[in-house]
């Protein structure tokens, strides 16, 4: 390919995948008269848009989600990477075998079973099942980040006297830092964006997340639907994730090439 | 070694025990479910297999079938041929590789859900920018959104098998003459077929179970022409409080996906054996 063909090819593309990112804040801000925050206004005041304990709730459902999946996947990938044990490799795939299983498929019995266990209706019910369905990802990328650590540096820590526990924390989390930022920053962009799952597991409109808010100014809408107030919404859920995602580019592309993809 | 092999079982026990209890336990719940009829409120019956018989006479749910078969296909053919292009595009450092790289990339991390809602107001009458908004296609809106959210993702996954094809085959392959359609063929696709299966799985089994982009775009109509077999399982389960239909239409997409991802598993290994 020419040079002139990639340019004009490659910043033509970039226009056109740039464009609607563009147009909903320019959307977001426009009003009859001009540019303002009043579109922002009515999407936090009407009487079916969101409330701040809307946004509370998903920002609850992102920690519980980021920590859970964060913790659990870090032992599961030591005692994967490092470890011989009983049942490994059975559990190992079991993990990865949640992929080849859509959660739609599932989320039936979830319902279900949540309800039995006494988490139905539930932020940290959710937040269980969204780690859950974080794990083959997250597991698979925290394995392969211990396995790429050099065996020599846990040997001499365990010869100056370190327990395993105090090797992960002081010496293998440092090693794993681009892998653990890689599965944390997936594990937010999930939980603070996924809908179906919440469509299903929360029933009363004090427990949504702010996306089945956003939603819902459209879905309860008879006639006409508030477009600039919905950009607005659009623009509210998209900005955490894309200032997240432009700070930590560098680590998770580093997570991804050293990771993930190996093996 | 004993000790290090009790250390290890502690440090998996907690994603045991969730694996265990949040996918294996819904797994056969699910199938339980399936044999009973079971009312949102009030206790389950057996009543195989009622269930099931009542598949073949779901009209709603045989247009949905073959509604996310079309579906399914018109994406995984046009996402993949414009993510190959992507990759092919911006596989060689340089100059501004890494802004294309981030601009087709960038939507990825608006959440598909967002974007399905951003696409209602860039598609529509009145507010839409183009000119060709209004009561345009509803299957074509969604297969624009998908193509926006999801070619930046499957590019990042293909670059990295492009960029793992050691470059002194296509040295070698220069030297004894072959054009670049030639390499194309004959080194590129066949070194990177691993990837393209991993690639073309996601694809299909993502849109076999397409949900958000239609619930929130389309609302599933016109007439139920956009309702993708999710919708019909949701609809059984929340709108006609029947789980028990649900989990059973539920049961037969699983076996559906299970027979596919092992087909696609098979030919896999025996193409890279």
């Amino acid at each position: 390919m020419s040079r002139w063909s990639y340019y004009v090819t490659g910043t033509a593309l970039a226009i056109l995948f740039l464009f609607p990112l563009l147009w909903s804040g320019w959307a977001s801000v426009r009003t009859d008269s001009g540019f303002g925050a009043e579109n922002y206004a009515r999407l936090f005041t009407s009487s079916n848009g969101i409330r701040p304990v809307h946004v509370f709730n998903s920002v609850v459902v992102s920690a519980l989600t980021v920590g859970g999946t964060l913790v659990v996947a870090t032992f599961a990938g030591y005692a994967f990477g490092r470890f011989r044990f009983p049942g490994r490799d059975v559990l190992f795939l079991l993990t990865l075998a949640i992929l080849m299983v859509p959660y739609a498929t599932i989320l039936i019995a979830l319902y279900v079973l949540l309800g039995w266990l006494g988490l139905e209706d539930s932020l940290v019910g959710l937040s269980l099942v969204l780690i859950v369905f974080q794990l083959p990802f997250s597991v698979f990328m925290m394995r392969n980040s211990f396995e790429a650590v050099p065996i020599e540096l846990e040997e001499s820590a365990r010869v100056d006297g370190c327990t395993s526990f105090g090797t992960l924390v002081r010496i293998m989390l440092p090693a794993v830092r681009p892998g653990l930022v890689t599965v944390g920053l997936f594990a937010f962009l999930t939980s603070w964006s996924e809908f179906f799952a919440p469509l299903i597991l929360l029933n009363s409109t004090g427990k949504f997340t702010a996306i089945l808010a956003v939603v819902n100014m459209r879905t309860a809408s008879h006639g006409s639907i508030d477009y600039a107030a919905l950009e607005a919404g659009v623009v509210f859920m998209a900005v955490p994730c894309l200032v997240l995602f432009a700070f930590l580019q560098r680590s998770y592309v580093r997570g991804f090439t050293s990771g993930a993809l190996k093996g | 070694m004993r000790r290090r092999a009790v250390t290890g079982a502690l440090y998996a026990t907690p994603a045991a025990i969730l694996v265990a209890l949040f996918f294996v336990v819904p797994l056969l719940l699910v199938a339980w479910m399936s044999l009973h009829r079971w009312p949102l409120l009030g206790s389950p019956k057996l009543n195989l297999p009622a269930n099931y018989s009542a598949i073949a006479d779901n009209a709603l749910l045989g247009s949905a079938a073959w509604f996310t078969v079309r579906y399914t296909v018109i994406i995984t053919v046009l996402l993949f041929v414009v993510a190959f292009g992507l990759a092919l595009l911006v596989q060689n450092r340089r100059r501004g590789v890494g802004f294309f790289r981030t601009a087709f990339f960038l939507p990825v991390a608006v959440g598909f859900a967002s974007a399905s809602l951003l696409f209602l107001g860039l598609l529509s009458e009145e507010v839409g920018p183009l000119p060709f908004s209004g009561d345009g296609p509803a299957l074509g809106s969604v297969v624009l959104l998908v193509l926006w959210r999801f070619a930046g993702f499957n590019m990042l996954i293909l670059l990295t098998g492009l960029q793992a094809i050691p470059v002194d085959v296509y040295e070698a392959a220069r030297i004894d003459g072959a054009t670049r359609l030639q390499m194309f063929l004959r080194i590129t696709v066949p070194l990177m077929r691993p990837t393209i299966a991993l690639v073309l799985t996601m694809m299909v089994t993502g849109s076999l179970l397409a949900f958000d982009q239609f619930w929130i775009l389309t609302r599933g109509g016109p007439d139920n022409s956009t309702t993708s077999l999710v919708m019909v399982i949701y609809r059984e389960a929340f709108v006609r409080l029947d789980l028990g239909s649900a989990a059973g239409i539920s049961v037969v997409l699983l076996v559906l996906l299970a027979v596919l991802s092992s087909l696609q598993f098979a030919f896999l290994r025996r193409r890279s054996a």
